[in-house]
């Protein structure tokens, strides 16, 4: 390649990464630093006074060791319990599959209030299972994180494993290994990056999670997240609220650069098959991992998702479907402004926006991401924002909202009053998971074929069309559907964003259980139940989208 | 078709189908060129009003109305506050007596004298600048689950006291106060109620088991026993317009009542925005507000109470929801000053 050729790439690399920053810089990183900056400015100059005072306090630390805790734990169980979830329903073959895949994707859709009420509901004195005493304990805090993210393990690191090429491990078999070995020598080492990119988003999610501590953790526990919440918008104490936020950064940008450094070391190229995955019917040494999913799956997902469904038929006049017939109503004494149908579909509509948006941010900076330069200066530099990608996940929903409201508040970006907010907020939730869920894969692309196809004339454009995008294969489509997800369930932003003439189905949901009067408590279930489904659905219509490959065997 | 081709298919309309029906949302702009111009309305995501009204209310001054909710009453403040410079809209609803002292401090309103504010329920107003105009109200208080008592053979508690008496330990359940606005109303009756000793009153109660959820719906819903819900406590922290909600289909008393000497006097407020660009329209809006069919509305949308006198309402709020004859109060200023304050005290009782 001569340097004009070289030079022409460089500059493809930075147009393509112009798109993707000015998006994080103007919806992010200026609205963030704003209002943490508020904090730490008093009277025109730099005030860092804040940092000594919020940090003596043993309440601070009571919260940070706390929200450590609860992530790690919470964390920790959704691989464990996850692993055997992502082989059983990505490695085997058996009736119901799509379905099942799909089911244990809805509890992350679910809007914390409706998982409050599913899951307390069992767990309060005289509940289910009352007699556990769980209620407003650590566990139950621990058990909804797992309920919540088990997906996100499964998911994740499954895609990866449906493409892993059987024959290693094959061999490995023949040649003499026990199962197990030929597991942890051969496939969990192949697996690795996936399960670091699953459990960096699962602590993400873990560390940063608001309802769920809220709902289920009872008064005792607090997390930084909800610290920032009350402090922001209750107290308007921007000096303690950014402290916290620095220290939410700080625990996020730790977390990364842990997972970031366990992928480096395991990050190889790997043998991965396009198109047709490699998957077989259940076999008899299959049958401990499929019951143990199957307990996991019964006691952790479905047990509260049917008690949720139960709840939605209970009406005042009995069983039935009373409260579904009332979708087409504004509820009992006109609680909503729009009927739930309605709102339902403003919910689609702006999860396509927040789709679009997402996946083609999310697509550039995987691609970009993905590409491994010469220069060890270059490496660093996408290490570097590999991480910064993933901030979005670790800042709260308040601090970005309060931010949008002190920048984005004059022409030309007067935006505070537009809808479109509500798209973005939710896209920048997705982008990383987009990332996270298409990067494994395409840093497993062996980089001689990208060179080789480069040697042969082709630009990046065209390595990227010939090489990356047939492996990508399903995985757009798991990165779609994680979107949609996302979007559909997104209750923090949305809430503060959305229009009241325009709500979308969270936050219907939230308003129907906020209202006293009969059958509006069934309706909220019932939409969410509709809630659930629908998001079931869009996931399994996107799980099935993918790049048409000719088969190729990479 | 092949199996796999078949699933392409389906996949391929759904897309279709998903694309056509759901669409963008950006194109959607609202073409609101109305001559008497747009009156932005900023709130919280309790607001409501039967559409009629305000079709009518559009219609007679040809003005568009704008919401835009903005979370509960002390979020809704606060980002007024944040964005004074450039504020959100031209008038506000929502602004409660918890946090209307920080509203007026913090400059955001522009006095306005309604000609509808001349009679109101004594004991409304803010002060008398009128930058905030009430208007409505509503007690919050503790409600009862009169059949758990009638069943256990209990005699149902009256008083504050009572509610920390050991025959009615593990029966109650409040809200948080630094999360819930009925949580920290209830917090400043027990201060009024109390002075200085409401630590220890509060410390009596998380001895005797008192139960602290996070928001309304979660201990209505979840914990009480007198609502929808299967819930094990029959002691709620709720409103004294909750007991005609709970009345069964085909019944005629609500099987729970408020205890009306624990209650917390709430003012809505609503006012215009300093810096509004449509401040005529704020003004109408809010003259709209204290109209007849606005306040007779209220109970039915927002489940408090009218502020202007002798508004009608609904026949079983006559009978079910009476209000305290003399609920606690305290002073806006004493709340804006030492609402932070009593918040960590409170978390420091009941929680550390």
């Amino acid at each position: 390649m001569d340097r004009n050729g070289s030079r022409l790439t460089a500059a493809g690399y930075a147009l393509t990464a112009i798109v993707p920053l000015a998006f994080l810089g103007l919806f992010f990183a200026w609205p963030v630093a704003s209002i943490i900056g508020r904090g730490f400015v008093a009277d025109g100059a730099l005030d860092l006074t804040a940092f000594s005072e919020v940090m003596a306090r043993e309440r601070t630390w009571r919260i940070i060791g706390f929200t450590v805790a609860q992530a790690t734990a919470g964390t920790a169980l959704a691989v464990l319990l996850g692993l055997p979830g992502a082989y059983v329903l990505y490695r085997l073959r058996f009736p119901g599959r799509t379905a099942a895949r799909a089911l244990v994707t809805v509890p992350f859709v679910l809007p914390t209030v409706v998982v409050g009420v599913a899951f307390r509901s069992l767990l309060v004195e005289g509940g289910a299972f009352g007699s556990l005493g769980a209620d407003g304990t650590f566990g139950a805090v621990v058990a909804a994180l797992v309920f919540f993210n088990y997906a996100v393990v499964v998911r994740t690191v499954g895609s990866m494993w449906a493409h892993l090429d059987p024959r290693p491990e094959q061999t490995a078999r023949a040649l003499g290994a026990s199962p197990w070995r030929a597991f942890r020598e051969v496939t969990l080492p192949a697996l690795t990056p996936a399960i670091a990119s699953a459990a960096s988003l699962v602590f993400l999610f873990c560390a940063t999670a608001f309802g769920t501590v809220l709902v289920l953790g009872g008064l005792g526990y607090r997390t930084v997240e909800t610290e920032i919440w009350v402090q922001t918008t209750q107290f308007l104490d921007l000096r303690t609220a950014a402290v916290l936020s620095v220290v939410q950064l700080g625990v996020v940008a730790g977390s990364l650069a842990l997972a970031a450094w366990s992928r480096r070391r395991r990050e190889v190229a790997l043998r991965l098959r396009a198109g047709a995955t490699d998957d077989h019917l259940v076999r008899r040494c299959d049958l401990p991992l499929v019951a143990f999913t199957t307990v996991v799956v019964g006691g952790l997902i479905v047990t509260p998702l049917t008690s949720l469904v139960l709840r939605s038929l209970r009406t005042p006049e009995g069983w039935g479907l009373g409260n579904y017939t009332n979708l087409a109503t504004t509820g009992s004494r006109d609680a909503l402004e729009v009927t739930v149908w309605r709102a339902a579909l403003t919910s689609l509509r702006i999860a396509v926006d927040a789709t679009w948006i997402a996946m083609t941010v999310g697509v550039l900076i995987a691609f970009l991401l993905s590409r491994r330069p010469r220069q060890p200066a270059a490496r660093r530099t996408i290490g570097v924002l590999d991480g910064l990608f993933m901030l979005p996940l670790g800042v709260s929903a308040v601090t970005v909202g309060f931010g949008f409201l002190i920048t984005l508040n004059r022409p030309p970006v007067d935006l505070r009053s537009s809808i479109v907010l509500v798209p973005i907020a939710q896209a920048l939730v997705a982008i990383p998971l987009v990332i996270r869920t298409l990067l494994p894969v395409l840093r497993a692309v062996d980089q001689r074929l990208r060179d080789a196809a480069a040697v042969l004339g082709a630009n990046p454009r065209w390595v990227f069309t010939a090489v990356d995008l047939p492996v990508l294969g399903r995985s757009l489509g798991l990165a779609v559907g994680f979107c949609f997800a996302v979007s559909l369930g997104e209750f923090g932003a949305t809430s503060f964003l959305s229009r009241p003439d325009r709500p979308t189905l969270p936050v219907v949901i939230f308003r129907l259980i906020g209202h006293p009067g009969t059958g509006n408590l069934g309706m909220a279930l019932a939409a969410s139940v509709v809630l659930a489904m629908l998001t079931t659905g869009v996931i399994a219509v996107a799980e099935r989208l993918r790049v048409h490959s000719a088969g190729a065997d990479l | 078709m092949s199996p796999i081709h078949r699933r392409r298919v389906a996949a391929a309309v759904g897309v279709v189908m998903l694309t056509a029906t759901a669409c963008s949302m950006l194109e959607d702009t609202d073409g609101s060129d109305d001559p008497g111009g747009t009156v932005v309305l900023v709130t919280h995501d309790s607001f409501a009003v039967s559409k009629e009204l305000l079709a009518e209310f559009e219609e007679s001054t040809d003005l568009t109305v704008e919401t835009r909710a903005s979370g509960d009453a002390g979020s809704l403040v606060n980002q007024l506050v944040l964005s004074k410079d450039a504020p959100l809209g031209d008038a506000v609803y929502g602004i409660d007596n918890a946090f209307a002292s920080r509203a007026v401090s913090a400059g955001i309103l522009e006095p306005y004298a309604s000609p509808g504010a001349t009679d109101l329920v004594a004991g409304l107003a803010f002060d008398d600048t009128s930058r905030l105009t009430p208007v409505d109200y509503g007690d919050v208080c503790i409600n009862v689950d009169r059949e758990w008592f009638a069943d256990h053979a209990i005699p149902e508690p009256q008083t504050f006291d009572d509610l920390a008496e050991p025959a009615y330990e593990n029966l109650l359940v409040v809200t948080d106060p630094a999360t819930s606005s009925p949580g920290l109303a209830w917090l400043l009756a027990t201060v009024d109620a109390y002075d200085e000793d409401w630590t220890d009153y509060w410390a009596r109660l998380r001895d005797n088991g008192v139960r602290v959820s996070d928001s309304w719906s979660d201990a209505y819903f979840t914990d009480f026993s007198g609502a929808e819900g299967d819930g094990s406590r029959p002691l709620v922290l709720s409103y004294a317009s909750s007991p005609p909600y709970t009345v069964a289909r085909g019944g005629d008393e609500p099987p729970t009542r408020a205890m009306l000497d624990t209650c917390f006097r709430q003012v809505e407020y609503a006012g215009v925005l300093a810096g509004a660009e449509n401040p005529e329209g704020a003004q109408q809006l809010i003259d709209f507000m204290l109209s007849q069919p606005f306040q007779r509305d209220i109970p039915q949308k927002m489940y408090v109470y009218p502020a202007v006198s002798e508004t009608p309402l609904p026949p079983e709020w006559e009978r079910f929801a009476p209000l305290a004859d003399d609920p606690y109060q305290v002073s806006p200023a004493a709340i804006d000053a030492y609402r932070e304050e009593w918040i960590r005290q409170w978390t420091a009782t009941v929680v550390d």
